[in-house]
């Protein structure tokens, strides 16, 4: 059916396209475009923004990305973009681009308080190296992190999981992407026992309903929403509804938008699978045989800390991911509170509207697919709401097969190729495989080619932990690459204070001037995309990768470059020696010590003074790897020439071993460069649309109907968490999760919930889009979308300018009581692009306790008149 | 209205009916050197609440307070140069109206050029005009629609239209529309276009808008009824008739050459 329908189409185009050119462009208009055009060389990329990954076409003239179009044999987008994706070509070239590597100094020397100052790589690393070693010297590996992506291209991402694990054998390495996705992949994991979504975007084309929940896809997804409205448009038994805490412009296609108050989307999903068993929509027969139902702790906190008064009697709070199985008697019986009339009093969506939503995933003839992102996800409990929806797509066997399942969408275009896939998480190794399990370290040992030993058993810090660590000096070395972490951390004034004022030493690598720079000790001057060769993973786990198109300005050098350089600042003997860390406790180690394992080393053939450049990434194998290569095709790539062999390919071709055979095998580097993505597990040549399932997924044998082969977390305790423990192999659990409260909720004090999130026009913190000059004049500060009768009530009028604060800081931002955004009664919305709106001092950093994903949608706060 | 001001209305006319084949082929060049031709009092557009032109024209004092109390400095006196001098009015590219809820500038204004009390919601600077679908974004299948985004009343002055994506095949379209009932004319459209040249502007509402001939109704904007009280008193002469068979016969007349075997 695909077939005949694309070639059928692309008949169409081609004739609609000959009668337009000829008819309405003069020859001497398409004369001249061709002129200008002369020179133009394209080829294809993947659009920098968000994790759609749509395809792009570059064209380049004399060094120059001159222009961009979208890419029309993408299966993503079919050559369309949005506004965002329509000015890739001018991120790189902002005026203020960083182009040399700038140090505070005083009186020529390194200062905290110093002026930034040019200096050279050189002297830059030689601070670098000082600093970092000072405090790795006094206090080990847990006293230096990296602050990692979800934009990091996937060799940069591994690079660094590499460098600080298996070199300096640190696990104090966490991605932006903790931010974003870690409630999904705790979600998935505890779930399926594997990570990443079953299915993939061609669920829309043939489903017969979408339901978003805390997203606005219409924004933050906008070529996805695009084939949603196609799918409305053209089906017509399709329906949509959007669920969220405030209208937004999703809600202009729905057929019904729930506006629910911030928290309750708990209770709203335990309704509907109460529903469903009543009106008897359960799938028993897919139930029975893959599935088993479970449950955990509730007392496990807010991810404060632990002297914070909202963790006081919070007893799980250290056993918060701990879970048993649970008979379908005992999950029944836990949802028996929540009767209709009890979710509705709680979430202030009517009866009605609640009962159409269940109806909705209960009606046996309707596929659905749900969607969600930050909602979701940056959530106290993001962890249990992943879960429950799959508790009601399990339940009702809607679920991996073609337009039925549940698509964890993804904010960031490698939040799932690089920052998931290679392990930049602090507990996480690549492919899925984690540092406290002792068969994983001995597999990434092997593939390492590491001295047994070598890896740190011992969770690192993550996101929210690490500046926690930074305030509390016990992490004294920071360098934060492809992210800013001091306009985008919850609770920000308390880090930028730590950052500034503790005994430590922040470093940047960025492209332009954020905040981050500002607060960072050295600023790094970092190549962009089109800049280097790289790869990303979309969130339907298509892996695109692309060439180098143009040189980076001034000295700018790619994250790759910075980290294999920086590594060459450490001899084995430095690292590899014994080691103090704190608190571990893994068996085969000493408590509070990683090995030393340089006799090891010895046997394995190396040499205490060789470099861990040497050691991790100029292999004799890798150096193998030839450049100039016949892949290029005629590209640049100043990595490869500088370090005198194909680096991106060598890392690739190590980086898949970990995959292959595991579920989540890629296929090898130059095939990427000849299709447009490819969705893995790639097994004997072909991707995979639907996990999980026979005839779509290589995984599952004939006869197995579904397999949920994923292998974490299957050998559980039965009935509690004393229980026998018993094996799960090739089932999905069914989670029962209860409703919580919100860690900080409106008061007499602060009495607005404050909600944070993205417009279309700008991507994260704004430091590429506020460069582009229509984007900024389309979207030219952040404003606080507030319900009229809210601003009318404080005295304050639309475009006013007001103070919003919380418990924890203050910005002045103009009242928007109109617009794209309609929040409720008692909610207000202001988007985080804008570092002169810097929302995230209001933010509070309280966690998903399971998954430490900061809350960005909740917060108590107020509104000021100036 | 000013006699220049009406033949210049009158060439534009003209100029439309004779060139829409070349509108039509090269987009946005020729309306935007016809626009930036004719930046004279045609396109200006005038702050909210502004009595219909000739009136204002008669009325404004040129005393520019208006422009005094903008806080967003949209306001400018049209110098020397210009047209009608010292008149206030505002280009929504530069700096467009931002719809302050109290409206400053007509409460500013002493001689009530501006119409006192004017709301916001009610002001009718111009219309926006989505001049160049050949260019706008949204028209080629991009996911673009910042000017719907930008609208201050979104959603009423300018909603989107979904149709679906024939090339893709699993795409749409999403069509800004503007709403002349509620389009205050504020231009933040316009401003914020990402065009080089925007494909959405603000005109003056009578060179904007077509006029419907008195001779038709949309059928379904209207409830379907039938007169029920429809008699023979209806039926007779209208008064005002008047014999024409003088001019029946002179067309009869010319058709003399035609009908000549």
């Amino acid at each position: 059916m695909e077939q005949t329908r694309r070639s059928f189409l692309k008949t169409a185009v081609a004739a609609s396209a000959a009668t337009s050119m000829g008819m309405l462009v003069p020859a001497e208009a398409q004369a001249k475009a061709k002129a200008l055009e002369a020179g133009w060389k394209w080829d294809k990329s993947v659009c920098r923004f968000c994790g759609v990954g749509c395809g792009i076409m570059m064209a380049t003239k004399k060094g120059r990305v001159v222009a961009v179009k979208g890419d029309p044999e993408s299966p993503v987008n079919r050559g369309i973009n949005c506004i965002k994706g329509y000015f890739n070509a001018k991120i790189m070239y902002g005026e203020d681009r960083l182009t040399r590597p700038l140090l505070r100094k005083k009186d020529g020397k390194y200062d905290k308080q110093g002026k930034f100052t040019p200096v050279s790589w050189e002297e830059a690393f030689d601070v670098m190296a000082a600093k970092f070693k000072e405090a790795y010297e006094e206090s080990g590996p847990s006293s230096v992190s990296i602050f990692g992506s979800g934009q990091y291209t996937i060799d940069e991402g591994y690079a660094a999981a590499k460098f600080m694990k298996a070199g300096v054998r640190s696990n104090n390495l966490d991605p932006n992407a903790r931010h974003c996705m870690a409630s999904a992949v705790a979600g998935f994991i505890q779930t399926f026992g594997i990570d990443e979504p079953p299915g993939c975007y061609d669920d829309i084309e043939v489903t017969d309903a979408v339901v978003s929940w805390g997203a606005n896809m219409a924004e933050c997804h906008p070529i996805l929403w695009s084939r949603v409205t196609d799918r409305k448009l053209t089906h017509k038994k399709t329906k949509v509804i959007n669920l969220t805490t405030f209208g937004n412009r999703s809600g202009d296609l729905a057929d019904l938008e729930i506006v629910f108050k911030p928290q309750t989307d708990l209770a709203i999903m335990n309704f509907i699978a109460k529903h469903m068993i009543e009106k008897d929509a359960v799938n028993h027969d897919f139930v029975k045989k893959h599935c088993i139902f479970a449950t955990g702790p509730t007392d496990i906190g807010y991810g404060l800390p632990a002297d914070h008064p909202r963790e006081q009697g919070q007893t799980m709070r250290n056993k918060a991911g701990a879970h048993w199985a649970i008979s379908f008697e005992e999950f029944k019986q836990k949802l028996e509170p929540y009767t209709v009339e009890y979710v509705s009093e709680l979430s202030g969506v009517p009866k009605e509207e609640l009962l159409e939503l269940a109806d909705l995933y209960a009606d046996p003839e309707r596929k659905v697919v749900s969607f969600w992102t930050m909602g979701f996800n940056q959530h106290s409990r993001g962890t249990w709401v992943n879960e429950q929806i799959y508790m009601i797509h399990l339940l009702a066997g809607k679920i991996s097969t073609p337009g039925a399942g549940a698509f964890s969408l993804t904010g960031q275009p490698s939040a799932c190729g690089t920052a998931r896939e290679v392990g930049t998480f602090a507990h996480r190794l690549p492919s899925d495989m984690v540092v406290f399990n002792p068969g994983h370290r001995a597999k990434s040992e092997k593939l390492w080619k590491l001295p047994a030993g070598t890896l740190n058993p011992k969770v690192g810090t993550h996101a929210v932990a690490m500046m926690r660590a930074l305030r509390a000096g016990t992490v004294r070395f920071f360098w934060a690459m492809v992210t800013n972490p001091f306009q985008d951390f919850a609770n920000a004034s308390e880090w930028i204070r730590a950052a500034r004022e503790g005994d430590n030493f922040i470093v940047v690598s960025d492209c332009y001037p954020t905040v981050s720079a500002k607060v960072a000790d050295l600023i790094l001057p970092t190549a962009m995309i089109y800049e280097k060769w790289g790869a990303y993973g979309n969130a339907e786990r298509r892996t695109q990768h692309w060439r180098q198109q143009v040189k980076a300005p001034g000295e700018a050098e790619g994250d790759l470059w910075q980290i294999l350089e920086f590594a060459k600042r450490f001899k084995l003997k430095e690292v590899w020696g014994e080691q103090p860390i704190p608190g571990l406790k893994a068996d085969g180690f000493e408590d509070g010590k990683l090995p030393d394992v340089l006799a090891g080393a010895k046997a394995m053939g190396y040499d205490p003074e060789q470099t861990l450049y040497e050691v991790l990434f100029a292999t004799d194998e890798m150096k193998k790897v030839a450049w100039p290569d016949p892949i290029a095709e005629g590209h640049p790539n100043d990595m490869a020439e500088h370090f005198g062999f194909f680096v991106h390919k060598a890392l690739w071709e190590e980086y898949r071993q970990f995959g292959l055979g595991n579920g989540h095998d890629l296929a090898d580097f130059d095939t990427y460069h000849r299709v447009r993505g490819l969705r893995w597990p790639v097994v004997n040549g072909r991707e995979t649309q639907w996990r999980f399932k026979e005839g779509y997924d290589p995984y599952v044998k004939p006869g197995e109907g579904f397999n949920f082969y994923g292998k974490a977390l299957k050998k559980i305790p039965q009935g509690s968490l004393k229980g026998e423990k018993i094996d799960l192999a090739g089932k999905a659990k069914i989670f029962f999760r209860p409703y919580a409260e919100p860690a900080e909720s409106p008061d007499a004090e602060y009495d607005l919930w404050l909600c944070t999130g993205r417009v279309l026009e700008h991507w994260h913190s704004g430091s590429m889009t506020k460069r582009v000059e229509e984007l900024n004049r389309a979207v030219p500060y952040a404003v606080c979308f507030m319900h009229a009768e809210d601003a009318k009530e404080r005295g304050v009028a639309r475009n006013e300018e007001v103070i919003l604060e919380s418990r924890r800081g203050k910005v002045k931002v103009r009242v928007e009581t109109q617009g794209r955004n309609r929040p409720p009664r008692g909610l207000v919305f202001v988007p985080w692009f804008d570092e002169n709106v810097l929302i995230n001092k209001l933010t509070l950093d309280a966690t998903c306790p399971i998954s430490k994903e900061t809350d960005y949608k909740k917060c108590a706060a107020r509104v000021r008149k100036i | 209205m000013s006699d220049s001001g009406f033949s210049r209305r009158e060439f534009l006319a003209g100029a439309f009916r004779g060139r829409n084949l070349a509108l039509a082929g090269t987009g946005g060049a020729v309306w935007a050197q016809l626009v930036e031709g004719q930046r004279g009092p045609i396109l200006r557009r005038r702050p909210p609440g502004a009595r219909a032109e000739p009136e204002f024209l008669a009325t404004c004092t040129k005393c520019g307070q208006c422009v005094e109390a903008c806080p967003y400095d949209t306001l400018e006196l049209a110098t020397a140069g210009q047209e009608s001098l010292g008149t206030p009015s505002f280009e929504p590219r530069k700096i467009p109206c931002h719809m302050c809820p109290d409206v400053p500038c007509v409460a500013a204004c002493p001689s009530g050029s501006l119409v006192p009390d004017t709301a916001i919601e009610d002001a009718r600077m111009g219309l926006a005009v989505l001049s160049d679908q050949e260019t706008c974004l949204a028209f080629q299948g991009l996911r673009c629609e910042v000017c719907y985004r930008a609208c201050p009343l979104i959603g009423q002055a300018i909603q989107l239209e979904f149709r679906p994506q024939e090339r893709t095949g699993k795409h749409a379209f999403f069509l800004p529309v503007v709403n002349s009932n509620a389009c205050t004319g504020c231009g933040m459209c316009e401003h914020s276009c990402v065009l080089e040249e925007a494909a959405i502007k603000v005109l003056p509402r009578d060179l904007a808008q077509g006029k419907l001939g008195s001779n038709y109704r949309f059928g379904w904007e209207e409830e379907p009824t039938i007169s029920r009280d429809f008699g023979p008193s209806d039926a007779v002469q209208p008064e005002a008739w008047q014999d024409n068979t003088s001019k029946v016969l002179d067309a009869l007349d010319e058709l003399e050459e035609t009908t000549t075997p």
